[in-house]
């Protein structure tokens, strides 16, 4: 396994001058992240290849901290002189406080990757015989199915991270998915179905995963929907499937655990550790070590070993998540959750993988015992205001339940709901966990890779966003 | 390190490069920005930085391949040019596949750089960053805090050239401020956005970023979950632009020849009310999506899309436009780093007369709805259903009332397009470059407690 001409992104002794650059203005905390993303993708569509693309960026973001100001500077010229000249914009916007000698690096600066097939060492031929194999078994399902899009995406992103505290930490991150959207026509117009597979490995995601039954849950989401009914419009109680809506805690609460928005009171749950905010049913996690999920990382942007935080513990808060700057005012340790979308943005409190764990009652159960309600099997993106807890989700295959049954399917729309009051509203929790599919968080115009997950379970009330009275 | 070259020339120094049988289109950039974030008072954050980025498309037989880097590097370049050509051998041939040729157009001509973005010092975009601050908190007691009090300005190059002869430059900055304060009444926290944008300082209308945002976050104090009903909403120019830019994506060239649109078919006929005209116009310098030259570097031009209600037209850009044996409309959209997409850069709408309270009371009662969210989630583009959480105020008795939250809106695109039975004179260009005003669609169904 070992091939180790493994050298850091930029050598030690240039980042330790830089680092000395970025304080040379009297700043009391100063840090270097330095990227090399390369990525590649192709779109299938209307039967072939559109097109092949691959993209690299390099670059480095310097970071100097003077008391709660930061002063920050990026650069796409990761040369000695390009850095100091980043250092030194850097540091001309946090000047004063005390002279402090950066503490000398520590770590290696350097880490292996933890794919076993490393995307780019695979033939393109592969990946388009990948697409084509995706693309016919979604085609072949129905007839009904007239379109087909399949993409496929990888990306490595290398990163190294040092900082006047003496971290010198590197992550070798790979990600690869593959994505299969399906239109069906029918009388009434046309309706979609997506499915995605994406992990935080390489190539040998195809290994553990069949494209093929994949794309066939693509084109029978699309073909039941045509027959869907409008979603009816008020308040019901909603069971979701197990992996298909880990996003509403992501939205109802896990935005409003970011010690950032805690911090300046932007969060309906400041000043609530200790208190009961959930069900007792409910047990919140927030986890960047996790196996291979899409929010998987080593460490985060700012060097700090990922780990596994329990957020709300049996429905009482426990902890809000934490960056650098965060838990260094507020005098604890930070939990790995500061990351950024790129060298080019600041670092700030993002989530990686948030799901709630298993509580013991079967799926089965839990829609038997639902008289009159909304059944969703897969959410698609959500929104949430942090001040006020309202956050909406969109439903991207649902149906009735009627009398303790699954009936009839139903359009598409988004339920909408208050995080705080959601969360007491949990009234049983499956034994049944599973992760859903990979995510992008946005916030404050950066996106990272994230995951979720959830056993199946129900919500006394949520208001549906239908049309149907 | 390498001594940097103006972009034009770059990017001509690639196009020499290209080999017979070749189409190569280059597209290049240089952007500088620096955002300024105040916070209790002081400068919390300043952030700035240099980016380049470097696109290279070759068609060969109907081919293409694409590669990108954020880098203008010589030796980056010169990688990208074999990436591209490597990448094309795995796509399949399309007879209409290949970079846009000169249309003979002429582009209007517009001015878009005004130096004086240029000289914008430090110290200005603290004291603005600061200010903003603190006009938030001077201007109600209840405004507790601000999460962000932000001031942001860029100055930007582009180059695009290709082997068809097409070579365009441009450059240009803006400037823009956004603020986000906190109300506070009791337990309950509501928060409140506003900006501004625009290509030169004195441009900026703080007085009014500092109204809106206070009063969008003061004025949801006490909001309530509505009663579902089907009603009549109101749309805020800024949900009116989200809306029209989703009716708008439906109606690009892209989505109409792939079948992927409920109006592919529907050229001509009546899709809206005749209340609306909607169209695209770059050319128009008010609109801070003004260009002179579309993402292919083809001359941006005016588009009527609807013209009281009907289908007039779609947008094109030049593979679409072969495609539907159509002519490009100039609505190339891209950066470096992607092919040429099909958007929209300056969304417009005739506004109708009169102000807000004009409307309000021509409806009479009704939801007047000053956001909405999920619109990424709750909107489908293929079928037309449209549903998305909103907030804002009750319309009653022709007048606005009491604030509401935790409620969606839904309806179909189709629908409501054909449901709109109002159009306020409150007209304004947004930052995004959308040209709107307030617009009211009937029989939506709110849905609420």
């Amino acid at each position: 396994m070992s091939m180790n001409v493994n050298s850091p992104l930029v050598d030690r002794e240039i980042i330790q001058n830089v680092l000395s650059t970025a304080m040379s203005n009297g700043g009391e905390w100063a840090e270097v992240f330095v990227e090399d993303r390369q990525s590649g993708a192709a779109e299938y569509d209307e039967n072939r290849v559109e097109a092949m693309v691959s993209s690299r960026d390099l670059g480095a973001g310097i970071r100097v901290t003077v008391g709660d100001a930061t002063g920050f500077a990026h650069t796409s010229d990761i040369s000695p002189t390009g850095l100091n000249e980043a250092a030194q914009a850097a540091a001309a916007a946090a000047r004063g406080g005390a002279q402090i000698t950066p503490i000398a690096l520590r770590g290696s600066g350097t880490a292996e990757s933890r794919a076993k097939i490393l995307p780019e060492s695979v033939p393109k031929a592969r990946k388009v015989e990948l697409l084509q194999k995706t693309d016919a078994a979604a085609r072949e399902q129905d007839s009904a199915i007239t379109q087909v899009t399949v993409r496929y995406s990888e990306g490595r992103r290398k990163v190294l991270v040092a900082n006047t505290d003496g971290v010198f930490e590197a992550d070798d991150q790979t990600r690869t998915l593959l994505s299969v959207n399906c239109v069906a026509s029918g009388d009434q117009g046309l309706q979609t179905g997506r499915e995605t597979v994406g992990y935080t490995v390489g190539f040998e995601l195809f290994d553990d995963h069949d494209v093929e039954s994949m794309a066939q849950r693509a084109a029978r989401r699309a073909i039941t929907k045509l027959a869907a009914r409008p979603a009816p419009s008020g308040q019901l109680p909603v069971v979701i499937e197990r992996g298909g809506g880990g996003v509403l805690f992501h939205e109802a609460c896990g935005h409003g655990l970011e010690a950032d928005l805690v911090n300046k009171g932007a969060s309906v749950f400041r000043d609530r550790i200790g208190e009961l905010v959930a069900a007792p049913s409910v047990t919140l996690v927030d986890d960047g070590t996790m196996g291979v999920e899409w929010g998987t990382i080593a460490i985060d942007d700012e060097g700090c070993p990922t780990q596994k935080n329990v957020l709300i513990e049996d429905g009482v808060l426990t902890d809000y998540m934490w960056d650098h700057l965060r838990s260094r005012s507020a005098g604890r340790p930070a939990s790995g959750n500061g990351r950024r979308q790129s060298y080019q943005h600041l670092p700030m409190v993002r989530m990686t993988n948030t799901y709630v764990t298993n509580g013991d009652v079967e799926p089965q159960d839990i829609i038997s015992d639902t008289q009159n309600g909304i059944y969703v099997a897969q959410l698609g993106g959500g929104q949430v205001n942090t001040a006020t807890g309202d956050f909406v989700f969109g439903m991207t295959e649902a149906y009735l339940i009627e009398n303790g049954e699954i009936t009839a399917p139903l359009r598409e729309g988004n339920l909408i709901g208050n995080g705080p009051d959601v969360l007491q509203n949990i009234e049983v929790v499956g034994n049944d966990f599973a992760m859903g599919s990979p995510g992008t968080c946005g916030k404050d115009g950066q996106g990272v890779p994230v995951g979720d997950g959830q056993p199946t379970l129900r919500v006394a009330a949520l208001t549906i966003g239908g049309t149907a009275s | 390190m390498t001594q940097k070259l103006e972009l034009p020339d770059l990017a001509a120094n690639l196009i020499a490069g290209a080999r017979d049988n070749e189409q190569v289109e280059i597209c290049v950039s240089r952007n500088r920005s620096t955002t300024v974030k105040a916070y209790s008072g002081q400068v919390e954050s300043v952030r700035s930085g240099l980016s380049e980025a470097a696109g290279i498309r070759v068609v060969v037989d109907g081919r293409q391949g694409f590669a990108s880097a954020g880098s203008l590097d010589h030796q980056v370049l010169n990688q990208l040019l074999d990436e591209a050509r490597e990448n094309l051998n795995f796509a399949e041939p399309d007879p209409y596949q290949g970079i846009a040729a000169p249309d003979g157009v002429i582009p209007p001509n517009l001015d878009l750089s005004d130096p004086t973005i240029l000289q914008i010092t430090e110290d200005q975009r603290s004291t603005v960053a600061i200010e903003l601050e603190q006009r938030c908190l001077d201007s109600d007691p209840r405004v507790k805090s601000v999460r962000s009090a932000a001031w942001s300005d860029g100055w930007g190059e582009f180059a695009l050239a290709s082997t068809s002869g097409i070579s365009v430059y441009s450059e240009g900055g803006s400037c823009s401020v956004g603020v986000q304060p906190l109300a506070v009444d009791g337990d309950e926290t509501q928060i409140g956005y506003a900006g501004d944008a625009a290509r030169r300082t004195d441009l900026l209308d703080l007085d009014r970023v500092v109204s809106e945002a206070v009063e969008g976050a003061t004025g949801m104090l006490g909001a309530t979950k509505p009663e579902s009903k089907q009603l009549t909403v109101v749309f805020e120019p800024s949900v009116a632009a989200a809306f029209l830019g989703t009716i708008a994506g439906a109606l690009t060239g892209d989505r109409v020849i792939k079948g992927r649109s409920p109006f592919a078919d529907r050229l001509g006929e009546k899709i809206a009310s005749s209340e609306l005209v909607l169209f695209d116009d770059p050319t128009n310098i008010e609109s801070l999506g003004a260009d002179n030259h579309d993402g292919e570097g083809l001359a941006t031009r005016k588009n009527t899309l609807i013209d009281a209600g009907i289908l007039s037209g779609f947008l094109h850009n030049s593979y679409t436009a072969r495609r539907a044996e159509a002519q490009s409309t100039g609505s190339a959209v891209r950066g470096p780093r992607s092919t040429p997409g099909v958007g929209i850069h300056a969304l417009c709408m005739t506004p109708g007369t009169g102000d807000r309270n004009d409307l309000f009371a021509q409806i009479g009662s009704g939801v007047f709805v000053r956001g909405v969210n999920g619109l990424h989630s709750g909107v489908n583009p293929v079928s037309g259903d449209f549903s998305v959480g909103a907030y804002g105020q009750h319309i009653k008795d022709g007048a606005l009332g009491a604030p509401f939250r935790e409620a969606t809106i839904a309806s179909t695109l189709q629908r409501m397009l054909l449901d709109i039975v109002a159009i306020g004179g409150d007209f304004e260009f947004l930052p995004s470059g959308s040209g709107v005003a307030s617009m009211a669609i009937a029989d939506v169904a709110l849905s609420g407690t």
